[in-house]
Formats: C-alpha cells, structure tokens, sequence
C-alpha cells in the first residue's frame, strides 16, 4: 500500500483556498500511483480557528459544496481530511474523515480537547464521544487527532477493536526549543508514536502541519513506523512536503509471528481491573 | 545553574520563517528596523535580512544630539555587515521643543519623549518604504518591563521577544553580528553612560537565570530560593514583571455589550491569510 504524507500549511478559515490545496495534492499523489493520502488536522480550515470555528463548518456528505468535490477525487484515491464538523444539532467538532471509492467510511471527532497552556479547544468545540476502528480495503483501520494520541488509551482502544494502521493527525505547535536538535514537541511526539508502534505491533503513520499562525509555529516531521517500530520514512520540520511510502502490510504477519503481543493481550483482564478502578 | 544553551540553527529556522510568513500573508516583503546600535536591534535586523533578503530591509538610525557616537557607529557596523538600506533621521529636532516645555523634566521623561519620537519615525518610514516595522524587544526586558510603552515597545511583529538576553547573545553571535556590539554592555542610551544593568540593579544573566524558573520552569518563590536565588531579589523581579504586565497588553475595553473586543470576539491577526 502507498501512502503519502500531505504536510501542509493552510490558510485560516478560508476553506476554498484549502480545498484548492488538497485538491492539488490529491492530483499528485494519483499521478505517483498513490492509494492513500493523509492530510493533517483542520486540514480544510487551519487550526487556531476561535471565532471562526462556526463560519467553516462542513457536513461530510455529497451535497456539500466541499465534501463533492473530495468525494469525487475519492473515487482514485483514499483519504484522511481534517474539518469542522457540525452535527444536526450544532455542536462543533474537530474531525477527520476517511473517504473512498465516492464514499465517507468513518468520521472521528477529537475525543481529548486540550484547553490549558497555549491550548483553549475546549472552548470552541464540543468533544467526541467515541473511538472506533473502521474496515477499509486495506484492512482495519483507527483514526486519531493530536491530543487523542497524547493519550494511552485511544489508540489502545483502536488496537484491541482490530486497527493496524494508525492514521495519527495534528497540528502540533512547536515549542519547547533548547539544546537539541529538534523541538521538545517534536521529540515527544516521535517517542511516543514511536512507542505505540512497538507496543501494538502496527503501522503509525502521522501527518502534522507547517506553516504560522500569528506567533505559533507547527513543525510538520510527519512520519511512519512500521510494526517493529522502525521509521520507515520522515517528512522534512517545517516545510511543506508531499511524501510517499511504501508500507508493506505482510510486515504485520512477520513481526506478531515474532512477537505476539496482541494475542497475549489479556483484555478480560483489563476490564476487571477498569472496573474495580473505577467502581471504587 | 539553568541551561539557556539553544539550538541556533533551529530557532533561526523558525523565527525566519515566522518573518517571513508573518509578512507575506499580509501582503508585505518589506521591512523596517530601527538600529540602536545595540545588539537586540542587531539580531533583529540579522534574522529580518536573512527572511527576506537585505533589498528587502530598511535600517534607520535615529540618533539623538546626546546618543554616543559609539551607538551610532556600532548601528552603521550593522549595516555594513548585513547590507541592508539604510537612513539616519536625527531625532534631536523633533525632541528638543517638547523638552524646552519643561525645565524641570526627569531623565525618565526625556527617555520617554526619544523613545516614543523614534516610534513615529518608524512608523512613517514603514508607509514611505512599504514595509512593516520590526521589534526589537527580547524576553527579558518585556518580562521586567523595560522599555517605553508606544516607544520602544512598538512595532507590527516581533521575532525576538521569546528569547532571553543570554539566548539573544548566543543567536546573534551564531548570526554573525559584529563582536563590539554583542560584547558591549547594554545601554538604551538615553543619557550619558547609563547602562540597562546598573539602572535594573541586576545583570541580564542573573535575571535570566532566575526566569527560565520561574517563568518556563514554573518554579515558585520557594523553589527559586532552595535553588539558589536572594528571596529578596526573587521578590522584586516578580513584583516588577506583576507592574509591568499593563505593558504586555492591550488597553482594557469596559465591556457593557454582549459582544466585546478583547473578550468574546476572538480571532487570531492572521484571520482569513
């Protein structure tokens, strides 16, 4: 399966500008024979939306002015795109959406909005309520936002409900700069999908932004791990970048023959404790 | 001692970047940097040449009929080094009648008059040469307050405010600003031999050793003195960073309708770019 990286900047709150941009790479990643793109969180709106939020909500759906048009270039390739979502009910969430073959497979809203430090989502997005692996036709599939994976247990969830492939989103500030050669934020990000493709012996590819919003900086490195927590190949910090790889999905079969940490996971036996936990 | 060593070809990246996008989008490739002569305006216009390039920037020297001519000079060793354009608009015609107002008028006042007529040079330069006016003002001196409010203070952008004055030495030094200028003490030069830390009471060192803890480290006063530091003088930065905070905001709007600017009409300034 090829997949390609869309590391992008956006415009913010300016949606057909965005869409113009996806569209763009979506045409360039068919050209290389790509079957998956991933574009990052908010991809369609840019991040730091506050007020905004409201004016650049989408319904992923085929009479919206936006979703036809990526619905339509679904039918050559798949792909993850970042959104406003709004319900029938008006709330606003942070999603993705995969789509193929002309058609929405799954929707994810953002189930952990931060709201402390420089972050203040809580605000102006309601939180999601679920976390679901969904069945594409390159096997199962789990889709996280940013603050979703800075959390054990979304992509633990999407493990046991049958995922290995990771589709991890963001648009991760940068900050923390001191000695190193890469942000604070950068490296934690790394480690931690890094880990999660060790310990979930699963393909982790993630696609952060670039570009600047007033003083914010995102730093893009988008990556993919493979099941035996390799990295297969990193985006340029950053920099806009369309980047491609090859993940070879027999790696699955070869590292869990290896190491079979999935079917030694003893999930009753994690319920019980959950429920001891929590029941106290 | 807290290790305020940055990665300089990182945050050279960024903040380039960040001129550059910051400008850009809203539809500049020029700018304007006042030169003190001082190393923060140095590093300022350092990152700003590299972003945009040297055709790009407009340097402007104003010095005042008691500015030392070292301040002048060490200005020109900036633009020499950089390349850039450059102009020298004497302030003295400007500040002298509003000082003649008053003969009893305190140095701070003086002070206040240059920084803030230097401003208005600034920003009439940015229309005529089309380019957005660059600050100047690092981490510390904004944290400490020091600095003219509408003067020195004033500008469209700034890529410099998150770095220490330590950070801001070990970058300009990375950045090739001329020796004699980040070797100097620092002085805003507003009268004769003042220097920023005899005026502060403290050295920039000391100070930024004490911020990195308790600003970026969140340290409380307590911790701050078990690692080391005077409660006396932990005490004094942080009352003086509380008085200065009016400096670091926008003036508060009395809010009477539903709807009010600066508390629930929120949008970043690159809304819509």
């Amino acid at each position: 399966m090829k997949l390609a990286l869309a590391q992008i900047n956006t415009k913010l709150g300016d949606v057909d500008a965005n869409l113009e941009k996806h569209l763009n790479l979506i045409g360039d990643a068919v050209a290389r024979s790509s079957d998956l793109i991933l574009f990052p969180e908010l991809s369609l709106t840019g991040y730091t939306l506050q007020d905004i939020t409201p004016t650049v909500a989408h319904r992923p759906t085929a009479d919206d002015p936006i979703f036809r048009q990526l619905l339509e270039a679904s039918r050559e390739i798949d792909m993850v795109v970042g959104f406003v979502d709004e319900d029938e009910r008006h709330r606003f969430y942070i999603a993705d959406a995969y789509l193929s073959q002309g058609k929405v497979i799954h929707v994810h809203h953002k189930v952990y909005l931060p709201t402390y430090g420089l972050f203040d989502e809580g605000r102006f997005f309601a939180w999601g309520d679920s976390i679901r692996a969904f069945d594409t036709r390159f096997g199962r599939v789990g889709m996280l936002i940013c603050e979703d994976f800075w959390h054990v247990s979304p992509p633990y969830l999407l493990w046991l409900d049958g995922a290995d492939i990771l589709l991890l989103t963001s648009a991760s500030p940068g900050r923390g700069l001191n000695n190193e050669d890469k942000l604070e934020s950068a490296r934690w990000v790394e480690h931690t999908n890094r880990a999660y493709a060790n310990l979930f012996t699963s393909f982790v590819a993630h696609s952060n932004r670039v570009g600047y919003e007033d003083g914010l900086n995102f730093w893009g490195g988008s990556t993919v791990y493979d099941p035996n927590g390799d990295l297969l190949v990193k985006a340029p910090y950053h920099e806009e970048a369309l980047t491609f790889v090859e993940l070879d999905l027999n790696q699955l079969h070869r590292t869990r023959a290896r190491l079979p940490l999935l079917r030694d996971e003893r999930t009753h036996l994690v319920q019980a404790e959950l429920n001891r936990i929590l029941s106290k | 001692m807290s290790n305020l060593n940055i990665n300089t070809d990182l945050a050279r990246k960024i903040l380039t970047g960040f001129i550059k996008s910051e400008l850009n989008r809203v539809g500049f490739k020029r700018a304007v940097i006042g030169l003190s002569g001082g190393i923060d305006s140095a590093l300022s216009l350092a990152l700003t040449t590299e972003a945009i390039g040297k055709e790009n920037v407009l340097a402007v020297r104003m010095p005042y009929k008691a500015s030392s001519q070292d301040s002048l000079d060490h200005a020109q060793l900036a633009i020499d080094k950089f390349g850039v354009q450059s102009l020298t608009i004497p302030i003295t015609e400007m500040v002298d009648p509003l000082i003649a107002l008053d003969p009893e008028m305190s140095k701070t006042r003086k002070g206040n008059i240059m920084a803030r007529c230097r401003m208005i040079v600034l920003y009439d330069q940015s229309e005529a040469f089309g380019g957005l006016v660059i600050g100047t003002s690092n981490k510390t001196e904004i944290l400490l307050g020091y600095s003219t409010i509408f003067g020195d203070s004033a500008s469209a952008l700034n890529p410099i405010g998150d770095l220490y004055k330590t950070q801001v030495r070990q970058l300009s030094r990375a950045m090739g600003v001329p020796d004699e200028i980040v070797d100097k003490a620092p002085s805003a030069d507003l009268w004769a031999n003042q220097t920023d830390e005899s005026e502060l009471g403290f050295t920039y060192a000391k100070a930024d050793q004490l911020f990195y803890l308790l600003i970026d480290q969140r340290y409380r006063v307590e911790e701050c003195v078990a690692a080391g530091f005077d409660e006396a003088f932990v005490r004094a930065v942080l009352k003086r960073v509380q008085q200065n905070q009016f400096k670091r905001m926008l003036p508060p709007i009395a809010k009477i309708s539903n709807r009010t600017i600066g508390y629930d009409f929120l949008y970043l300034r690159d809304w819509g770019t």
